[in-house]
């Protein structure tokens, strides 16, 4: 048997994928992280009504932020809120996600789209349909005083529990495809394997679905909290100028006060938080329901 | 390890030590292998022996670790897969979802530059070749599996390729359609003339097609053989228990004697005494007067023929009759088993 | 699967009063025929969206919404299928970095995108210009276009690209004949989604827009916080309108269904 000429053995590595996802890499590194390394940096300069922004680093805004009640008083505010609409979301979705899955199609098809379509919508839109329902002249106002149950208007627009619905509203279906996608993952057969052993309705929703069911309650939580507690739109409508949230007072730093360093360390601020309050409560929710995630 | 020598001239593809290794595991250990041109060629092993990314090495698609590919006195290893002018046929048949039949076969022509006319001549010969003329327009979804299968190989076959290659082409399809696409197979592969070389798992389907066996085990050659040789003179346990059902039985040489369970034959040459495992054929045990005494466990009417399971004092003795003008032990029946010593095959028991 | 009784259709019923109320309620006031924040109970009138047209900064800003999000659309598609490929088709180190990077803006809070963005811009020249405003809408929308090239891509049968290459195409030719047009419903939806995105983003925009060049969204959302009254009700409806018929076109390419949630229970393998 001949012995064929050996090739030489070559251990390149296939530089393909790199080469395709350069471009993507490249204009991230150009516009994301360069404008939040330089936000970063801004934040830690000192910024004066005299003197405009000081090239100086410290760490001045932050100690501002930290020390200062206004600013304590907002950060709470807008936690409250957040935790608020966070369980609201829970309440309202969670159970409309099992109503949902326990829909024949074609219903369920449809009112999935109706759950979830919303979220196509302009935040502002929406938002809006909220302003026109809760003023005091709105129409749930309108409808509470003829039926008679109040005297007066409720105040619920410039108020938080006007911000509070609101937000809900535009922040549950997160909660329902959490929710929905966890459903999902159930084999339907498991819930009448309960029945066939002779568990009522209420003890398979709270013994079998609802154990299944909490990562995606969990998860869509974790959602709901980090865009409620960095919601703008919603709460400068709703709310008005004087219910400040974090991003509201971030705005009205850099565009009012003109206060860049400010604003850019409140900003910061934001983004920390939120990435550590998703990311931790992901890796608790990863440990404690491991299966789960596969 | 058999290897079959052959002229120089004749040889087309040669394997030599293909290795590939993955992590510390060798999926493929030094794989030799030469193939005449024109020959039909099976890669036969169970799943994991290392068969598929052997022909994946020699498609491209995978590079070796070491060794070489040799096509007609070419390096093959050094063209790039695009360019190696192999016809090949895969699992999936993975045939283009968005085009026609037609335009699948005419794909590769399409690459080659080949003008409008002269493409369309040679797609509906291919499609002659496999019988589906009728179907040149029709998409993948609205086909059946064997209609698929056909339109991979005429997509393979049109590029005129130097040697095809099939990646278990019929795992896919049902026992009756896939017997049907055996017989096909090799006749356009015989009318062709084209070198093949087939992946399967499939015992029957590699000896019902090809001209030699490449049995392969854990990414080593078990045996490389014609059908018959590797039946009858299988170069392992292995081999033997792979191809076809056999029986593995214990015996002890001693005094110039092998025994089996009670029953005396004459020692194999070579072995002087101890532990030795025979390997026999069911269809070359019968039912005599005289011989290893058992009971009939169960007994299996398989249309043609009988398959007996007999406990004896060797062990679980299956046995294969021809159904016919005898009449057959039933189950629990005392029967005595003969067979010729010729017919067995001896191997030191490890 | 049992089916739901009479209280959980109550629930259900009562939740779709609270998701859909809102937006019905916008839709009517835009039809009132008075001058002021109404019901149309007397009857509707289409005056409130004639008025539209004689408010050019809602038309203008329209356009400029309808511009920017086809061309930040676009370009995040350029941008994207070539990074989906490599995630869906290959596997390497830094895969899951790199993929966790590309989403990583829908972990950071519009506002401070917002922020970042009006710094930079500013320091660069580009404040306020439509330019700006296409590059930050195509950072914000490549996640979503992502995604779904992603999922189309990692759908089509690898033996299929293997196919291509053993018939002689390489590289390029295998892209642009077989990948390609395999990918195109999930690249079309992925633009649609990025478009819709960029056409309702208003936080972000908010805060790197100038009066000049302002969007759709960051227009209403500036006149509502002065005053409320039907003409915006009027442009709301629409825009739900159009929204309403992206959602059908989107149905149609993609199904809403798997678009939002993900696969469904009854979607077997390909």
């Amino acid at each position: 048997m001949t012995i064929a000429a050996t090739s030489p053995r070559r251990s390149r590595r296939d530089a393909t994928p790199y080469l395709l996802s350069a471009p993507a890499l490249l204009l991230y590194g150009v516009l994301l992280l360069v404008p939040l390394i330089a936000t970063t940096l801004l934040s830690l300069h000192s910024f004066t009504l005299y003197k405009g922004i000081e090239d100086v680093y410290n760490l001045a805004n932050y100690r501002d932020v930290f020390s200062d009640i206004y600013f304590y008083e907002i950060f709470g505010r807008t936690f409250r809120i957040a935790l608020l609409v966070t369980l609201l979301s829970a309440l309202i979705g969670a159970p409309e996600a099992y109503i949902l899955n326990r829909m024949r199609p074609p219903w369920r098809g449809l009112f999935l789209l109706v759950a979830l379509g919303p979220l196509l919508i302009s935040v502002v839109s929406r938002t809006l349909g909220w302003a026109l329902l809760l003023g005091s002249t709105g129409i749930v106002n309108k409808a509470l005083m003829d039926l008679g149950l109040i005297g007066t208007p409720l105040q619920f627009m410039y108020s938080e529990t006007g911000v509070v619905i609101a937000l809900t509203h535009v922040l549950v279906p997160f909660m329902v495809i959490s929710v929905w996608a966890a459903l999902q993952r159930l084999d339907p057969q498991v819930e009448n394997a309960a029945i066939s052993l002779g568990a009522s309705p209420l003890t398979v929703l709270r013994r079998i679905v609802l154990p299944q069911a909490m990562p995606g309650i969990l998860s869509g939580g974790i959602i709901t909290f980090a865009l409620a507690a960095s919601a703008f739109a919603t709460p400068a409508i709703i709310g008005g100028r004087r219910l400040k949230v974090v991003a509201t007072l971030a705005y009205d730093e850099f565009l009012n006060t003109l206060n860049w360093p400010l604003g850019a360390a409140i900003a910061i601020l934001l983004l920390v938080a939120n990435i550590a309050i998703v990311v931790g409560c992901n890796r608790l929710l990863e440990k404690r329901y491991a299966e789960a995630f596969r | 390890m058999g290897t079959e020598r052959h002229p120089e001239t004749a040889m087309f593809l040669v394997l030599d030590r293909l290795t590939k290794h993955y992590g510390g595991t060798a999926a493929v250990d030094e794989i030799s292998l030469t193939v005449e041109k024109g020959e039909f060629v099976s890669l036969l092993g169970p799943s994991g022996c290392g068969k598929t990314t052997t022909l994946q090495m020699i498609a491209g698609f995978v590079e070796p670790s070491a060794g070489a590919v040799t096509l007609d006195g070419v390096d093959l290893l050094a063209v790039k897969p695009a360019k190696r002018g192999l016809g090949i046929v895969f699992q999936s048949y993975a045939l283009f979802p968005h085009m026609s039949a037609a335009e699948n076969v005419a794909f590769g022509l399409e690459m080659q530059g080949i003008a409008r006319a002269e493409r369309q001549r040679r797609v509906g010969e291919a499609l002659a070749l496999v019988g589906l003329a009728a179907l040149a327009d029709r998409y993948p979804r609205a086909m059946s599996g064997g209609q698929q299968q056909r339109v991979a190989l005429a997509r393979a076959l049109v590029i005129r390729p130097r040697m095809l290659l099939l990646d278990e082409p019929l795992s896919n399809l049902d026992a009756k359609l896939r017997e049907e696409m055996q017989v096909e197979l090799r006749q356009i592969q015989r009318n062709v003339g084209i070198t093949t070389i087939l992946v399967t798992h499939d015992q029957a389907e590699a000896m019902a097609l090809s001209d030699r066996i490449v049995i392969m085990n854990k990414g080593r050659v078990e045996q490389i053989a014609s059908p018959d040789r590797a039946y009858e003179q299988p170069a392992s346990g292995f081999v033997a228990s792979f191809l076809g059902k056999t029986n593995l039985l214990t015996g002890k040489v001693a005094d110039d004697r092998l025994s089996i369970g009670g029953r005396s034959f004459p020692a194999p040459i070579g072995y002087a005494s101890g532990d030795v495992t025979v390997t026999l054929r069911p269809e070359k045990i019968g039912f005599a007067a005289e011989g290893l005494a058992g009971t009939v466990r169960n007994r299996l009417f398989l249309g043609s023929q009988w398959l007996f399971q007999v406990e004896t004092a060797a062990g679980l003795v299956l046995v294969l009759r021809q159904n016919g003008s005898e009449a057959m032990p039933r189950e629990g029946e005392r029967v005595a088993l003969a067979w010729r010593a010729e017919d067995m095959r001896v191997t030191p028991t490890p | 699967m049992s089916r739901n009784g009479p209280i959980a259709l109550l629930f259900h019923a009562l939740f779709v009063i609270f998701v859909l109320g809102p937006i019905l309620i916008v839709c009517a006031v835009a039809f009132t025929p008075l001058g002021y924040l109404s019901l149309p109970t007397h009857g509707l009138s289409l005056r409130w969206f004639r008025a539209i047209g004689s408010n050019p900064e809602f038309v203008d800003a329209f356009w400029t919404s309808l511009w920017l999000g086809a061309l930040s659309a676009s370009l995040a598609i350029l941008f994207t299928v070539p990074a989906a490929l490599a995630v869906a088709r290959h596997r390497f180190p830094g895969r899951e970095a790199l993929v966790t990077f590309l989403q990583s803006p829908l972990m950071i809070p519009p506002a401070v995108l917002g922020i970042a963005f009006l710094r930079f811009f500013t320091e660069i020249g580009l404040g306020g210009t439509f330019l700006g405003l296409v590059l930050s809408h195509v950072i914000i929308v490549m996640p979503f276009s992502l995604r779904l090239v992603v999922a189309a891509s990692a759908g089509i049968d690898p033996q299929l690209e293997h196919a291509a290459i053993s018939l002689g195409a390489s590289g390029w030719r295998s892209f642009r004949r077989i990948i390609l047009p395999l990918i195109l419903p999930g690249v079309a939806s992925g633009w649609v989604l990025a478009f819709i995105t960029s056409f309702d983003e208003v936080t972000m925009t908010v805060f790197i827009a100038s009066p000049r060049t302002t969007t759709l969204p960051v227009r209403l959302f500036l006149y509502i916080q002065d005053n409320i009254d039907p003409l915006v009700a009027a442009v709301s409806a629409a825009l739900i309108g159009l929204t309403f018929i992206a959602m059908l076109l989107l149905d149609r390419l993609y199904g809403l269904e798997r678009l939002l949630v993900g696969r469904g229970r009854a979607e077997g393998n390909g």
